[in-house]
């Protein structure tokens, strides 16, 4: 479960969204939509725990999520397996053989990351998340440079997290086919009159 | 935190790791010094060990900007950051493998090159210990620094510039432990000041580190 309640959230030291609400359930997922510059990134990178809200509540959180940003965290000198084998040993795991399959990694599992193309990394990205064996999946832009074949892989994986009682939080702006809660984050823009308190560069 | 440590190692070991960075430059430092001070073995033997200190303090400051940069870049830090493993553990491994492939490299040839600058042969064993006690506290005060600056693009020279006040006692207390060795003086003082700097740093920074860091990754 995790749960928001009135959170408002800022980037270099300037809101960018308040008063977000929501909450899901295990099993349940939520695209989050809007413009570019709107807030999306800020919110998701808050919700794992990288940065601390200017206020409101969270729930569920802590310790669970899996977090995958714009960049993979890949090394370009190790091989894709190597890279699974160590984010699955940091996260407490063994098992890589499951996320491979499910990319269809397994004849690229040898090839250093840094030969792979944009789309092949960002499959090796996205199963990295499979091998943490955390319930909460955060996403921002997955779909960025997949094939429309990959897409699907992409889909089917949530998929199958959502029904093995996973969250899955996702900002994208392609129809993944998923069922799920759409959150417009457009409207939640954070009025001026929230600056007071959300600067910390006094502390820089 | 064993399967960091070993990533990073690997890391350093493959092309392009910038394993040989720092021992190179302290082999270039050491074998240019005899030629620019010339033929005087006195005054070498006497300049030994503040030239092999210096020389190894800053082939470890030549590979601190390398330390999280690489990391930040990739998205790796952000991971680590929201991974099981404590943010100050994952900084202490971070350094202690920069310690593996930059300190103790260092260490094993500071004798080999103290031969080059006419280190009197009492000396090398103290040397070499000074060294031991004293390169862990500058990967772990380098660690602090880069943790400080990573969000910086270019940060290199800001690195440098915070760092090299924070190596000042160090350096004083190692190329003291080493001089006092090489002439044969009691070296009880400076050797135990040296430990303790390298025991508080290992105590402290990555705390110090790992705050730093989670500023600058936000």
């Amino acid at each position: 479960m995790l749960r928001l309640k009135n959170i408002a959230v800022a980037r270099g030291g300037v809101p960018v969204l308040s008063g977000v609400s929501f909450a899901l359930e295990a099993g349940q997922a939520l695209i989050l939509r809007g413009p570019n510059g709107s807030g999306k990134t800020t919110l998701l990178r808050t919700i794992a725990g990288l940065q601390p809200a200017l206020s409101g509540e969270m729930e569920g959180a802590e310790d669970r999520v899996a977090y995958s940003g714009h960049a993979d965290g890949l090394k370009a000198m190790l091989s894709v397996a190597e890279n699974l084998k160590f984010w699955a040993a940091v996260y407490g795991q063994h098992d890589i053989e499951g996320a491979l399959e499910a990319y269809a990694l397994a004849p690229l599992s040898d090839r250093l990351a840094g030969t792979l193309s944009a789309g092949q990394k960002r499959r090796a990205g996205l199963a990295r998340l499979m091998v943490t064996g955390r319930p909460i999946w955060i996403l921002d832009e997955p779909t960025v440079s997949l094939d429309a074949a990959t897409v699907g892989l992409f889909a089917d994986a949530v998929r199958a997290h959502l029904g093995g009682g996973g969250i899955a939080l996702l900002a994208t702006h392609i129809d993944l086919g998923l069922e799920a809660q759409v959150l417009d984050v457009a409207p939640l823009r954070a009025m001026p009159a929230d600056l007071h308190g959300a600067s910390d560069e006094a502390f820089l | 935190m064993i399967a960091l440590l070993l990533r990073d190692l690997r890391l350093a070991l493959r092309a392009g790791g910038g394993f040989g960075l720092g021992l190179a430059f302290f082999l270039i430092l050491t074998v240019l010094v005899p030629f620019s001070v010339g033929p005087q073995s006195a005054l070498l033997a006497s300049i030994a060990p503040g030239v092999l200190w210096l020389g190894a303090l800053l082939a470890c400051l030549l590979s601190l900007d390398r330390l999280l940069a690489l990391d930040y870049e990739d998205g790796t830090l952000d991971v680590l950051a929201t991974a099981p493993l404590p943010l100050e553990a994952a900084l202490a491994v971070k350094a202690i493998a920069h310690w593996i492939t930059t300190g103790l490299p260092l260490v094993i040839a500071a004798p080999f090159l103290g031969v080059l600058l006419n280190l009197p042969p009492q000396g090398f064993g103290w040397l070499v210990l000074s060294l031991l006690l004293g390169t862990p506290a500058l990967s772990m005060i380098g660690t602090f620094g880069a943790a400080l600056t990573v969000g910086i693009k270019r940060g290199g020279l800001l690195l440098s510039l915070l760092v090299l006040p924070l190596y000042v006692p160090t350096l004083i207390f190692g190329a003291e432990a080493a001089r006092r060795g090489a002439i044969g003086m009691e070296l009880e003082t400076p050797l135990l000041m040296l430990s303790g700097i390298s025991l508080g740093s290992i105590a402290l920074l990555p705390f110090a580190a790992a705050a730093a860091l989670r500023m600058t990754i936000r």
